[in-house]
């Protein structure tokens, strides 16, 4: 129940506002100046520069396992053509660098300047080309949150709960919740399939249908559940706890106090 | 006090012309005679069954709300209600109106979370409630039907519990019924054609919420009404039992009469549940739909359980390891599913035949209204602690995905722990709890013979230094010596000069209960005590 | 060693039971010396007994507690006015299921409280005993209840007249079967399952299309690592059986690297250029199995924890499905977009008894 009571916790309207607002301050707000530019931007002398700041902070701090170059090593994959929205969404997620081998890379504090994520990803970029960090008007959650929902149960609800409460996979790993990330995030880990999870396409999911799922998922983070707490929103089990714990609990205690003499 | 006497006459006049007149027209006043003051004895475990008794009051009226509301249909409609990520999406009429009960109609939410958690109020009192009447042996004569006919109770329970959780024809229960489905086809000869008559044609079809809620809300509700009428009318019969104590016996029972005290205990705690469920009801959500959203064939989500009462079913399905069906004869014998349904049959078998093998091994054809203390069973103890373990793990084996996630574990760890739990779990269960109930047994007599340790050292003129016990007064000791204890069973020949078979049976399975036996401490054994301590 | 039937007889202690002078205590030890019930204790009076002021107190808590719950009911008649519902704001949906329910729960709770509070410390403090007679009744009324059969018995002949006896046995146990025949039109009187359960709507050339939208896929559009749930095209424009055809042609397609995927020697030609198609429907119960990991190829079903490795043909791995999924042969058309060679070569979904 401890960890249930965290989760609640965690899916504090505060904390969601909060971490919206973190996110699309420092990473949407930021990103729609430098993603409006496309290929042409890469070649002006900002993004050159750019690119070779991101060079050196790839070379200080991803190149034991990825390479000099990217090229990938037996500890970490190539990066060659993954794109800036890979690396977008691994680094500015926390996920890397790894801080150790284990079944998936965990989400932990972020360790770059949004900065600084930038000029890796488009480093990483100009290696090979790849999903670019998605536009503005993608990921701000402003399409149809019922197209999206219907898509989010078929693509996405298996393995993050229909809630995006996320869900156990096989040997350890699993998918991690959607209450608090970004839609820029949701729609890079769309496009590149971080970790285990499959790649979304545009044929199989439109750039539009990805706006709408990102959409949906704002409509659950923003909107409490009208019925009151959620319980973690992982269904029955947390139900069925909760009314041995503490509906049983508190009713067995007041059977003790009726039976009780009178004091 | 003194304010009731000076108005007792004018109150008692009114009382007495109202009862009057009621008992002209219906001859109730030999019952009122008969059972109002009654004495009904006191404890909080007596409570429990009242808990399920309230809880499905509640389920009933709250219940009688919803269905003025809610559509058995499976038609096809396009939502068009209040919630906005569902707009447009083609859905069943069922699914539709439960979403205008939870969106569009004032208090309709409030009454279906009412409805629901009281339901699963209703299962778990009646689990509780069960284990109460286990270990205290309250099923013993003359109460082995009621056992039965609660046991029953708790099945129908369940199945009301299923049948109303599949109505609003979401995604989280369209695949529970998926799940019945598959179940059903892989009982053999029988379940291909039961699953098709079920669904009426292929799964899902359009006629299993309709078919569902006539029994939800006709057939089960009859039966449960009728069981629980009968179930209250042994109570009354039976008087309740009680626990040992100074001045009960098997040949009385004692408590607060049934008016006023008992009646306003239960009435007003009639109350607190029904109050209980309102504020669960208006503070925590309870089976989101509008999350699930309609059923289709095609999505799931994870983290698809059934509510917590089915959830040992569920699990016991998650625990059989791969492979096991066979095709044989020409024919698909689907032991993965035969299995558990087996092992969960016979499991309530057991359960609801409890009652019936333990008279039968200890031969003892007289009343019981004294519960037991569960350490004086330590046999039966035993074994419902294995049950509760067998029980348990099936029941986290429902829920071994959330488990893996939230303790950072892996599924496939938390799966073969709870095979092994399921398996090995019952028989160290046993073992430990049959030891702790022994050692709370052998401590009970070191009370009676030798006092309760008071914690106060003392130094003998010797330099000895000895602690002080403090003695037992008759009342309290009372209540650590007054039960039996059974001796196994010496086979003895009938009159043919013949051992049964059944008798083997019986002497061993009374071996197996009561070999390790410990007996009350008798006056003679106390006498003895003191004589020694006094030397 | 207690032996039956013979131990209780002239040892009955003072406290056992007494159903009958004859029931047995079968294998109950009844020690001679055993202690003897004290009797009751001496009662103890309440707080509200013994101090008049503790008793006013209680009064007023309970009558308190009573006009709190006035307040609650009230509240609770305010709260669903003051908290409409108002279309498309779930918001307000939510404040009034939690203001309505506050008011309705303090309402119930206060009387609840205040009723018991009145039975414990106001009523006056009375235990009763009572006696208990034997569930039986006495022996004069069983033996009438017996005579009252017996005579019964004699004058129907119900145990004499063995031919009537039986034949009545005979045709109660026989007319219940027709009602189990009316069961038969539970399902539609023209359909049978098995040739049902055996086939789906996939067929040579139908189009493997994206659900829910119903758009064809082209080969060139699964690029490698994804997975696309698919549906067979033209499902979307059924009448009927909507449902129950997506029930059974759910199918998940996935590209993976030609060189990971080991195929079957007679499969090597239902794939192409590594995309694999394989049913939805898992084999144990029937739950959709959609969760797809794109670097270790498994596929795990969330209901009960089956696993199935596509770079395997789909064969278990963990879990309790005994079969792996069936596969989809599947091709290119002219136009390149992905084409069913067939429909699945076996039943899809959960095992039924006639499937072999």
């Amino acid at each position: 129940m401890n960890r249930q009571k965290r989760r609640t916790g965690r899916r504090h309207p505060l904390a969601t506002v909060a971490l919206l607002a973190l996110g699309l301050v420092f990473t949407g707000g930021a990103y729609a100046a430098f993603s409006t530019g496309t290929a042409q931007a890469e070649a002006d002398s900002t993004s050159q520069q750019t690119i070779e700041e991101g060079k050196k902070l790839f070379q200080a701090n991803c190149a034991t396992c990825h390479g000099l170059s990217a090229e990938g090593t037996d500890d970490g994959p190539s990066l060659v053509g993954v794109g800036a929205a890979a690396v977008d969404f691994q680094v500015g997620t926390g996920r890397m660098p790894m801080q150790m081998q284990g079944p998936q890379a965990q989400q932990k504090p972020v360790q770059f300047t949004d900065e600084q994520v930038k000029q890796l990803a488009y480093y990483v970029a100009s290696l090979g080309p790849g999903p670019d960090i998605p536009a503005d008007h993608l990921t701000n959650g402003g399409g149809d949150a019922a197209n999206g929902a219907e898509l989010f149960r078929i693509n996405c609800a298996m393995c993050h709960n229909v809630a995006g409460a996320g869900g156990a996979l096989t040997e350890g790993k699993f998918a991690p919740a959607l209450t608090d990330v970004s839609g820029v995030h949701i729609y890079e880990a769309m496009v590149t399939g971080p970790q285990n999870m499959p790649v979304f396409n545009d044929m199989n999911i439109t750039p539009e249908d990805k706006r709408d799922i990102i959409t949906y998922l704002k409509y659950v983070q923003d909107n409490r559940s009208p019925g009151g707490f959620e319980l973690g929103s992982i269904g029955p089990v947390a139900e069925g706890l909760f009314i041995w714990i503490f509906g049983l609990g508190a009713i067995v205690a007041i059977t003790v106090w009726i039976t009780a003499k009178s004091n | 006090m003194s304010t009731a006497t000076t108005n007792a006459p004018q109150k008692r006049s009114f009382t007495a012309a109202a009862s009057v007149y009621v008992n002209e027209r219906t001859s109730l006043a030999g019952f009122v005679k008969e059972l109002g003051r009654k004495a009904f004895p006191d404890h909080w475990s007596f409570l429990l069954g009242e808990v399920a008794l309230f809880s499905f009051v509640v389920v009933l009226i709250s219940g009688t709300f919803l269905t003025f509301f809610f559509q058995a249909s499976m038609v096809e409609v396009h939502y068009d209600g209040s919630y906005v990520p569902l707009k447009g999406v083609e859905m069943s009429v069922a699914m539709a109106s439960t979403l205008d009960i939870s969106f569009d109609i004032r208090g309709g939410l409030f009454v279906r979370q009412m409805h629901h958690w009281a339901a699963l109020l209703f299962v778990a009192a009646i689990g509780l409630h069960m284990l109460r009447i286990f270990f205290t042996g309250a099923f013993r004569k003359p109460r082995e039907f009621n056992w039965l006919i609660g046991f029953v109770l708790f099945v129908l329970a369940m199945a009301e519990g299923f049948t109303g959780y599949s109505l609003p024809d979401d995604l989280l229960s369209g695949n529970g019924l998926a799940i019945i489905n598959g179940m059903v086809k892989g009982l053999p000869l029988i379940g291909t054609w039961t699953s098709f008559l079920l669904f009426g044609g292929e799964f899902p079809g359009t006629a299993i919420v309709g078919r569902l809620y006539t029994l939800h809300i006709l057939l089960l509700p009859a039966l449960v009404v009728a069981l629980i009428a009968i179930h209250l009318v042994f109570v009354v019969v039976h008087k309740h039992t009680q626990y040992a104590g100074p001045g009960k016996t098997q040949q009385n029972a004692v408590g607060p009469p049934i008016l006023p005290i008992y009646a306003a205990k239960a009435g007003g705690f009639f109350f607190i549940i029904f109050g209980v469920l309102a504020l669960i009801a208006s503070l925590f959500t309870i089976n989101p739909i509008w999350n699930y959203g309609p059923y289709d064939p095609s999505p799931v989500s994870a983290g698809t359980q059934p509510d917590w009462y089915i959830g040992f079913a569920d699990g016991a399905l998650r625990l059989i390891p791969p492979g096991w069906e066979f095709v044989w004869l020409d024919r698909t014998w689907s032991f993965n599913i035969l299995v558990p349904l087996i092992a969960i049959g016979i499991f309530l078998v057991l359960v609801a035949a409890y009652p019936f093998i333990e008279a039968w091994i200890k031969g003892d054809k007289r009343e019981h209204h004294i519960a037991d203390r569960p350490r004086n069973a330590p046999t039966r103890t035993a074994i419902g602690a294995a049950g509760v373990t067998f029980y348990a793990g099936l029941w986290a084996a429902a829920s071994s995905d959330i488990l893996a996630t939230h303790f950072s574990l892996t599924m496939e760890g938390v799966i073969h722990a709870l095979q092994f739990v399921v398996i090995v779990g019952p028989f160290i269960a046993y073992f430990v709890t049959k030891r702790v109930c022994l050692a709370l047994q052998k401590k009970d007599r070191e009370i009676v013979l030798h006092g309760y340790e008071s914690g106060r050292i003392v130094k003998l003129p010797g330099g000895e230094f000895i602690e002080v016990h403090q003695p037992l007064d008759e009342y309290d000791r009372w209540r650590l010596v007054s039960f039996e204890s059974y001796a196994p069973l010496m086979i003895r020949p009938n009159a043919r000069g013949r051992i049964t078979p059944a008798q083997h049976v019986r002497a061993a399975l009374s071996r197996w209960f009561f070999e390790d036996r410990i007996a009350p401490v008798s006056r003679g054994e106390l006498e003895a005590s003191h004589h020694d301590e006094h030397h | 060693m207690a032996q039956d039937d013979t131990s209780g007889a002239d040892l009955v202690a003072a406290d056992s039971s007494h159903a009958a002078p004859a029931a047995s205590p079968g294998t109950a030890v009844i020690a001679a010396d055993a202690f003897e019930n004290p009797g009751f204790p001496p009662h103890r009076p309440r707080v509200t007994d013994e101090n008049p002021e503790r008793q006013k107190r209680a009064q007023r808590t309970v009558y308190t507690l009573f006009y709190l719950s006035i307040l609650g009911s009230i509240w609770s008649i305010a709260a669903y006015m003051l908290f409409p519902i108002e279309s498309n704001d779930v918001g307000m949906v939510r404040l009034n299921n939690m203001f309505f329910g506050l008011g309705a729960a303090l309402a119930l709770l206060a009387i609840g409280f205040g009723v018991v509070h009145w039975g414990k410390a106001v009523m006056t403090d009375v235990e009763l005993v009572d006696e208990r007679h034997p569930i039986g009744g006495s022996p004069e009324t069983q033996a009438a209840a017996v005579q009252v059969f017996q005579d019964s018995d004699r004058e129907s002949g119900f145990t004499r007249r063995t031919a009537i006896r039986n034949s009545l046995i005979g045709a109660l146990l026989v007319f219940p079967i027709p009602a189990l025949v009316l069961f038969r039109g539970f399902a539609p009187q023209d359909q049978l399952p098995v040739p049902l359960l055996s086939h789906t709507m996939w067929k040579k050339g139908t189009r493997l299309a994206l659900d829910p939208s119903g758009v064809p896929i082209r080969a060139a559009d699964v690029t490698i690592g994804s997975a696309f749930h698919v549906i067979p095209e033209g499902l979307q424009d059924l009448e009927h059986g909507k449902l129950e055809e997506k029930a059974k042609a759910a199918v998940l397609l996935m590209r993976l690297n030609p060189d990971e995927l080991n195929e079957r020697e007679d499969r090597k030609d239902w794939s192409y250029d590594g995309i694999v198609a394989y049913s939805k429907i898992c084999t144990h119960v029937g739950c959709p199995v959609a969760l797809y990991e794109q670097h270790t190829h498994h596929l795990l079903c969330p209901c009960h924890q089956s696993q199935f490795d596509v770079a395997n043909h789909c064969e278990v791995i963990f879990g309790p499905a005994a079969r792996a999924l069936p596969q989809l042969p599947i091709a290119i058309d002219d136009e390149g977009y992905l084409v069913a060679q067939s429909d699945f070569t076996e039943p899809v979904g959960p095992s039924f008894w006639e499937r072999h």
